[in-house]
């Protein structure tokens, strides 16, 4: 892929601002994620609940929907979608190619292959059990993908860590199918866990993948300037004294914690992950010093947005959020490529 | 009088009298040979092999195909097995050029109908198909023809900014595909259990009750579009060294990536609606190919013989790995091409040739 320059770069103020933008719509969005829904409870009644929740005056059932239901899934999907956006900015970064997204690395495919195979082959449908074997899932597939894309010489370049993943991808997504068209009970819970859903968890569930989170998203942090050496090209990176293999092995492994961890609790929720970089590389230019963070919190805002999106236009009842997500972020998503003269990865 | 030019792996000739040059590419024409022998062998051996209980060898098979032999060899051969591989040939041939011409265009390995939402917006307009009950009279496979075509038209037509990049093709086409793949997820899961198990098992890509009806179309839009993309294999080729260099050396850049486009995605469509988007095929089959052959792009032809190669074992394995029913193909090409190109991924030793 050429690179050509086609956009200035921006300037620090620019790149702060919109780190401090992303939060401030975060804060206010997930106050929004609180307020509305089936039930449109106003905002003072949502602090006063947060702030005061024993209060005599207070209806108990705006407490128990504001502290219990709606706060478990504001958080769930804060965290996936930070999680989310953070892999997908270092996916793009490290395979150097606008067509990865976080589940490039067999990830997802690993996930609902754990899935539908402990409902079909152990009978496991309870929750929080699918998580775990979710996550078992798309560790094993990631470490599979990582393993055969770096043999041979070269190690694990780009287009053969990306190749790989796709066809582990197709490959379990092949055994997916297949045991999901023999089997009626796994079907159902396929049906329901690949639609994306971030109803219906608890705090077990986020605690659970809570570790694996912030362990990956600290990892991924810390790749800003190796990430930005390797966009130089593998050659120059190494001539900067960086070890390419460590830098790919620890993005690979920051993937999968954060991918893992998110699709486990939520289901594969397309699009996030590969869109979000694109949308915040407009602003911050190809630096993953800022690039990352900004995914990290720009992510979180497109699902809480999609959330709630969901929640108010078929009410009473919801659209699932990736559907939501991808509804109408590629319309976005599309005009934007329209617009402007990308940066490209 | 002949000129020969000799680098590793290539012969440039140029024969001066009439004026004809070219690249001769020994190990690309000994790999072309073997891809043909392999792909006519397991064309014979499905329909020996093929659904029910009566095997016929191999060299019973090839004169029943000209009517010749038993009479129960020549019925089984030519009426009740041949439409079916001919339909597996032709979707593995188009599906494979189709990838090519895309990874070619876009530079971009992982770039095939299936990542770029061509086959998900047929898979969105059959699956509203079968929801709505409606289209039936256009059958799913009209439908598909009119989703996947229409995807393409409204890829093209958003990724159009004063002309077209390669890039912008390929982020336009996530979009398109995310969209696409959205309203079927959300169609599969609102739906009854019934209608989601025939969207589903649209979707995995299916060889089942297929025949002529399905052949003959994908067989004319063979036999007009793969000579249109051979005819612009010289521009293709200047393309792959990207916009502004072929615009230098007087390639109209944008005309012939829209007819490459055109090409690619209407072997694509035609494809996807005779058997549903078998995935993998148009991705994998190039770079199977481009590996074997050991070329800087997919060959075109060559990636057609591997696509028909991969579809026609997957739909033998299909039929016979189970007794009482049969598998959907799609979910084989997966399960089988899969580990090959992660064999030869991994095998890639020269720096360099696994990227």
């Amino acid at each position: 892929m050429t690179k050509t320059p086609t956009t200035v770069a921006p300037t620090r103020p620019a790149r702060a601002l919109l780190l401090v933008g992303c939060a401030g719509v975060l804060a206010v969005l997930c106050l929004l994620s609180l307020a509305i829904g089936a039930r449109a409870i106003p905002l003072d009644e949502v602090l006063r609940a947060l702030t005061d929740p024993t209060r005599p005056g207070l209806d108990p059932e705006v407490r128990a929907i504001v502290r219990d239901t709606r706060t478990i899934r504001t958080l769930v999907a804060v965290v996936v979608g930070a999680a989310l956006g953070l892999a997908g900015a270092v996916m793009q970064g490290l395979t150097r190619n606008p067509l990865a997204d976080p589940g490039l690395l067999g990830v997802s495919a690993g996930a609902a292959f754990g899935v539908v195979g402990a409902a079909a082959l152990l009978g496991v449908t309870a929750l929080l059990a699918t998580v775990w074997f979710a996550f078992a899932g798309a560790a094993l597939a990631a470490v599979v993908v990582y393993l055969l894309g770096s043999r041979g010489r070269g190690g694990a370049s780009p287009v053969k860590l990306a190749l790989a993943g796709v066809a582990i991808t197709y490959f379990l997504d092949s055994l997916t199918s297949g045991i999901a068209l023999t089997d009626p009970e796994a079907l159902d819970r396929y049906r329901y866990w690949s639609s994306g859903s971030l109803s219906g968890h608890t705090f077990g569930t986020v605690l659970t993948v809570l570790p694996f989170l912030v362990g990956g998203a600290l990892l991924a942090l810390s790749l800003g300037p190796s990430l930005n050496n390797l966009s130089l090209g593998e050659d120059v990176a190494a001539s900067l004294g960086r070890n390419l293999n460590l830098i790919r092995l620890r993005a690979a492994l920051s993937v999968t914690l954060l991918t893992g961890a998110a699709v486990a609790v939520t289901g594969p929720i397309i699009f996030i992950g590969l869109v979000v970089p694109h949308v915040v590389r407009t602003v911050t230019g190809p630096d993953h010093r800022w690039l990352l963070p900004g995914s990290m919190l720009a992510a979180p805002c497109a699902v809480l947005l999609a959330d709630i999106v969901g929640r108010v236009v078929v009410r009473p009842q919801e659209l699932d959020v990736s559907l939501i997500a991808a509804f109408l972020g590629a319309p976005v998503f599309i005009a934007m490529i329209r617009r402007r003269r990308l940066a490209e990865v | 009088m002949v000129v020969l030019h000799r680098s590793p792996g290539r012969f440039a000739f140029r024969v001066k009298p009439i004026g004809l040059s070219g690249v001769l590419r020994p190990r690309l024409v000994v790999v072309w040979l073997a891809l043909a022998c392999v792909t006519f062998l397991v064309f014979c051996l499905t329909i020996g092999l093929g659904s029910g209980d009566y095997d016929i060898t191999v060299d019973r098979v090839i004169p029943a195909l000209w009517g010749s032999g038993e009479f129960a060899d020549v019925f089984i051969v030519k009426e009740l097995r041949l439409p079916r591989a001919m339909v597996a040939l032709f979707v593995g041939a188009a599906f494979g050029v189709s990838g090519a011409v895309f990874q070619a265009l876009t530079r971009n390995p992982l770039a095939s109908p299936d990542m770029l939402g061509i086959t998900q917006g047929a898979g969105t307009a059959v699956a509203v198909g079968i929801v709505l009950g409606i289209g039936s009279g256009l059958g799913t496979q009209g439908l598909g023809l009119v989703g996947a075509l229409a995807a393409a038209f409204a890829i093209y037509l958003l990724a159009w900014n004063r002309g077209t990049t390669g890039y912008r093709i390929v982020l336009v086409g996530i979009g398109v595909s995310w969209m696409c793949v959205s309203a079927t997820t959300y169609l599969v899961s609102r739906t009854g259990t019934v209608q989601a198990q025939l969207i589903l098992g649209w979707l995995v890509g299916n060889l089942n009750q297929r025949g002529w009806q399905q052949a003959v179309p994908l067989a004319v839009a063979l036999a007009a579009l793969l000579p249109l993309v051979l005819l612009l294999g010289r521009h293709q080729r200047v393309l792959g060294l990207g916009d502004e260099v072929a615009a230098g050396l007087g390639t109209s850049v944008q005309r012939v990536r829209l007819a490459l486009l055109v090409a690619a995605a209407a072997l694509a469509a035609f494809a996807t609606a005779a058997a549903g988007p078998i995935l993998f095929v148009a991705l994998a089959a190039p770079q199977i190919t481009r590996r074997l052959a050991r070329t800087p792009a997919p060959p075109v032809t060559a990636s057609a013989l591997t696509g028909a190669t991969l579809v026609l074992v997957s739909d033998l394995i299909s039929q016979r790995i189970m007794e009482d029913s049969v598998m959907p193909v799609g979910v084989v090409t997966g399960v089988l091409g899969a580990p090959f190109l992660l064999w030869q991924l991994a095998r890639a030793n020269k720096a360099g040739s696994g990227g």
